[in-house]
């Protein structure tokens, strides 16, 4: 395409931020003010060079675009960068949510710096996980990124870090490495870790398949995270500070769903249909299950993680469903739960920063007081239910459409989340918002600040739009995903002739 | 210049020309006047230097001399060079530490450059009698170095139990090689391996390569040879544990590789499943012993018994390929270790040498770099990418999977995520809990080494550094193959 590598450029330009506030000297006012811009900039600059990359990104072709290829382990690995379909929303979607995440941590005074540095590597991480196209690397993106968050977690997180922290770094560690071995594995059989020569000619035995498959799915199920594996979350998420949760929910639980799409599906076909009723039994399970653990919590940061546990479920039952409209809204679903559980934790954030608490009972009749961040935090609550008209509805919309096409029990079931849903969103709502303005602490508490509102806005103006136009992303897939479906049915065919043959 | 002129043994230049160097110095440091070991620390750097400069000049392909007892190779070269640059780097460590401490002993360099003369024997040995007599000039080394600070019973407990289970594990080495000279008919590495090749191993054979691996497996301390590790780290001063843990480790794990794969290199069936369990045995029972560990040496001493059992992963497998991993691991092993060691080293408060962790506590607000570099060690160390231990675990178990050893592979990743969690734990005292005071001002050399380690370590995943040091790992290698 274009001259230039533009894909490292928006991978590495953060870590150029990092060098620029490694340089800033002090810790007086002038200094933390100069880090806070130097990483809005940076991010904020990173992100409308990312646009160039949507811009410039060809929605009508299947393979990947912007490809870059450079020696890097020797024969053992190269260092290969593309774009397709399913990773370049993601690119998009990390980019954009970075300054937005910066802005919402303008009030940390301790350690700025390590903050804005922790935070800016885990940006070049993010991005790098979702445009490597070699193995190697981006199981190297996909693992680092533990590190700063670990770091986020446990240095400015709550009472509890440590422990949430460990929990977040040894589960997501554990199912990674057997994922590494599985890579091993693919280079040895396979001859490449070249994710698009593998995408090309998947030459996997039917039987190592499924043992390749379970590796991935132990990494991929632990970061989704799918019941019963999803413990870590509800931890992490409680502890981590307000952007550590926005990216946490936002765009690290994303990787696991793109794992799926990039590498279970494509690669091993024949094991995903497989497994595909393990992965509708655990989905289903996640979706009504973690529901209804949601509707009990106290704690609105506890609530919001169980209700992303569900929302994932949603993922993992259409990316499962194997067909078109599933997989579909599975990306759509992904896409949209990034920015509305993002925005989710920023209006806690907002209520957290004035009071100190998440406690929902010490809550209550804010819409007096608080009418601007009422609107907002309806307007994500609505999104979070799947009311139709927000971005939330289309993504569930189509992964129970996919769902009931492949089979209409599971679809059944997993309605009622849309159900529970309602109940526990609505119902934190009506705690939190409404009711009687009694408690003294709440009497005075200003309204949302514009640097908040700045944050929130693009958030609303996005869950809206794409709510009601959701064809700039589902465009953006549609080739990519009719690549992926391809050699699902030809294993489904072949399955079904073999199942035919053996009846004669 | 008359043994010079007999043509093969300008093999051994390197050695001859560190044997005698050693020796002039204990004369200098003997008639010098004056306390200070400075001088003599120098010198003995530079003696390291020239004995590297001739290895790396000392010409290429295979040279053997002494009527086949010793060899030279490119792995020999490679693994040679990695062991006077350790050697050297423990010693520049410990001139701060000895010049406080009060127990500055002129010999003490002395004895490093002759353990490193023994480490160089061992690599290039070619026969069972060069080897053990290679091995023995290392360990009577390591052991007067392990209770160099005479006056402290830690230390002398340290060295007499370094000593005796030492003898113990040479005797059973010796009793193997006897074994092994019995049914083959000779003691030379090409003969041994030629009669196996056409005859196979008979019972008695396998019997004495038990005894050798139990030998050799107790030099690179794994498990279950592995009891002294602790103590001995423990007990010895710091920079001579930093030594214990680096250069002699390098060695000893040439030493077993270049056994396995040229002499024995015709039964791997029989050897695998004894270096499987060794080193199953090594990464379990380092993962899982390390976490209760507060003090930072015992903990290391673990965490360098696990790290010889990810070594062996790559030498289980038997090819080439394994080799290569062995190589490469032990290479990222000893700049990390070393940089490790330099980290602890700088942590000094009030004159006290801190070997609790839970002194550390709150590194990263005083002391950032350091703080920074040490975190970055122990991430490496526990293998998360992009870090350069990563890689290193990387190559070895890509190695063990091409050669179908997947249960090998499997356990090996799972301890070293329970092995994630005690260098985790560093991480947690040092950026998680409060700070304390200021360490004292940390010496240059230390501040050098961790400095130069801590890049190392990061930036390995940039292809200028990785690509070089991965190609000389292959070719070294290959030169065994």
């Amino acid at each position: 395409m274009s001259g230039w590598p533009i894909l490292s450029v928006v991978t590495f330009l953060p870590l150029l931020g990092v060098l620029f506030i490694l340089t800033v000297r002090g810790e007086d006012e002038g200094a933390l003010r100069n880090i806070r811009w130097g990483a809005f900039w940076t991010t904020l600059v990173t992100f409308l060079l990312s646009l160039l990359i949507w811009v410039g990104f060809d929605p009508g072709a299947a393979g990947f675009q912007f490809v870059e290829t450079h020696a890097w382990l020797g024969g053992a690995a190269s260092y290969r960068l593309g774009v397709d379909g399913i990773s370049m929303p993601f690119v998009i979607l990390t980019t954009f949510l970075m300054p937005l995440c910066i802005l919402a941590s303008w009030h940390v005074t301790k350690r700025v710096k390590e903050y804005m540095i922790a935070f800016l590597v885990l940006e070049t991480l993010m991005i790098g996980v979702f445009c490597a196209l070699d193995m190697v690397l981006f199981y190297l993106f996909f693992e680092a990124g533990l590190i700063p968050m670990f770091l986020i977690i446990g240095i400015w997180g709550g009472p509890r870090r440590v422990y949430a922290s460990f929990k977040f770094f040894l589960y997501t560690l554990l199912g990674s490495v057997l994922m590494l071995l599985a890579i091993i594995y693919m280079y040895w059989t396979g001859g490449s870790t070249d994710i698009a020569a593998l995408l090309a000619k998947p030459a996997f035995t039917p039987e190592a398949q499924k043992w390749l498959w379970l590796a991935f799915f132990a990494s991929f199920a632990v970061k989704m995270p799918m019941w019963p594996v999803h413990t870590w979350l509800p931890d992490a998420h409680v502890e981590a500070p307000t952007a550590g949760s926005v990216i946490l929910a936002a765009i690290l639980l994303k990787m696991g769903g793109y794992g799926f799409l990039r590498f279970s599906l494509p690669m091993f076909p024949d094991a995903s249909l497989y497994f595909q009723d393990f992965v509708f039994a655990l989905s289903v399970i996640a979706i009504v299950y973690t529901s209804l653990v949601a509707l009990m919590q106290e704690d609105m940061k506890k609530l919001i993680a169980y209700s992303s546990v569900a929302h994932m479920g949603f993922v993992t039952m259409g990316i499962f469903s194997l067909n078109r409209q599933g997989i579909d809204g599975a990306m759509f679903q992904m896409i949209s739960h990034g920015l509305v559980s993002g925005a989710l934790f920023l209006c806690v954030g907002v209520v957290y920063d004035r009071l100190h608490t998440r406690e929902i009972a010490a809550y209550g009749g804010l819409v007096k007081i608080m009418p601007l961040f009422a609107f907002t935090f309806m307007v994500f609550t609505m999104a979070n239910v799947g009311l139709p008209g927000t971005s939330g509805f289309v993504g569930e919309f189509l992964s129970l459409m996919g769902a009931f096409e492949a089979n209409s029990w599971v679809a059944f079931f997993a309605t009622f989340g849309v159900i529970l849903s309602a109940g526990y969103a609505l119902w934190l709502y009506r705690r939190v918002v409404f009711g009687k303005l009694e408690k003294p602490a709440l009497m005075h508490l200003p309204d949302m600040t514009p640097r908040e509102l700045a944050t929130l806005l693009p958030l609303i103006v996005l869950t809206i739009f794409f709510g009601a136009y959701p064809a700039p992303i589902l465009d953006a897939f549609g080739p990519t995903v009719e690549t992926i479906i391809k050699p699902l049915n030809e294993a489904a065919a072949h399955a079904h002739a073999l199942a035919a043959a053996s009846l004669q | 210049m008359w043994l010079l002129q007999q043509a093969d043994a300008v093999a051994a230049l390197p050695e001859v020309a560190l044997a005698l160097l050693a020796m002039a110095l204990l004369m200098f440091g003997v008639f010098r006047k004056g306390e200070d070991t400075e001088p003599v620390i120098i010198a003995a750097l530079v003696a390291l230097g020239v004995a590297a400069t001739l290895v790396v000049w000392g010409g290429e392909g295979r040279m053997v001399a002494f009527k086949g007892a010793f060899v030279v190779d490119t792995f020999a070269r490679v693994m040679k060079v990695l062991v006077l640059f350790g050697s050297a780097v423990a010693l520049a460590l410990s001139a701060g530490f000895m010049r406080r401490d009060g127990s500055q002993r002129f010999e003490y360099p002395v004895l490093i450059l002759l353990a490193t003369v023994g480490m160089m024997l061992m690599i290039s040995a070619n026969s069972l009698i060069s080897l053990y007599m290679g091995l023995e000039l290392q360990s009577l080394s390591l052991y007067v170095l392990a209770a160099i600070n005479r006056d402290s019973a830690r230390a002398s407990e340290a060295g007499l139990k370094y000593f005796v289970l030492g003898a113990l594990s040479s005797g059973m080495l010796l009793y193997g090689a006897s074994l092994v000279y019995g049914f083959t008919g000779s003691t030379e590495f090409p003969q041994i391996a030629a009669h196996l090749a056409q005859q196979g191993a008979g019972i008695g054979m396998v019997f004495g390569l038990v005894f050798v691996i139990a030998g050799l497996a107790f030099k690179i301390s794994a498990v279950p040879f592995h009891m002294w590790t602790p103590d001995v780290y423990e007990g010895a001063p710091t920079p001579v544990t930093a030594f214990f843990a680096a250069a002699p480790k390098v060695a000893a794990m040439a030493l077993i590789t270049r056994v396995m794969v040229e002499p024995f290199g015709a039964i791997v069936s029989d050897w695998r499943q004894i270096i499987v369990f060794v080193s199953i045995a090594s990464m379990v029972l380092g993962a899982f012993a390390a976490i209760g560990q507060n003090n930072i040496k015992r903990l290391l001493a673990y965490s360098s018994i696990a790290n010889m059992g990810f070594a062996l992963v790559g030498l289980a497998a038997g090819t080439q390929q394994g080799v290569e991993g062995v190589i490469l691991y032990m290479i990222i092993y000893m700049i990390m270790t070393l940089g490790t060691f330099a980290c602890v080293l700088a942590m000094r408060r009030k004159g006290v040498m801190l070997e609790d962790i839970s002194e550390f506590s709150g590194l990263a607000r005083n002391h950032k770099g350091l703080a920074f570099i040490f975190a970055m060690l122990m991430f490496s160390l526990a293998g998360i990418p992009p870090l350069a231990g990563f890689f290193a675990k990387y190559f070895v178990f890509a190695a063990a999977v091409q050669s179908g050893l997947f249960t090998l592979a499997i356990i090996g990743v799972i301890s070293s995520v329970v092995g994630a969690f005690y260098y985790l734990r560093i991480v947690k005292i040092i950026y998680f809990d409060e700070p304390r005071e200021p360490l004292d001002p940390i010496d240059g050399e230390v501040k050098l080494v961790a400095y130069a380690a801590g890049v190392f370590t990061v930036l390995f995943v940039i292809p200028w550094i990785a690509a070089p040091v991965i190609e000389v790992a292959a070719a070294a290698a290959q030169s065994l193959y």
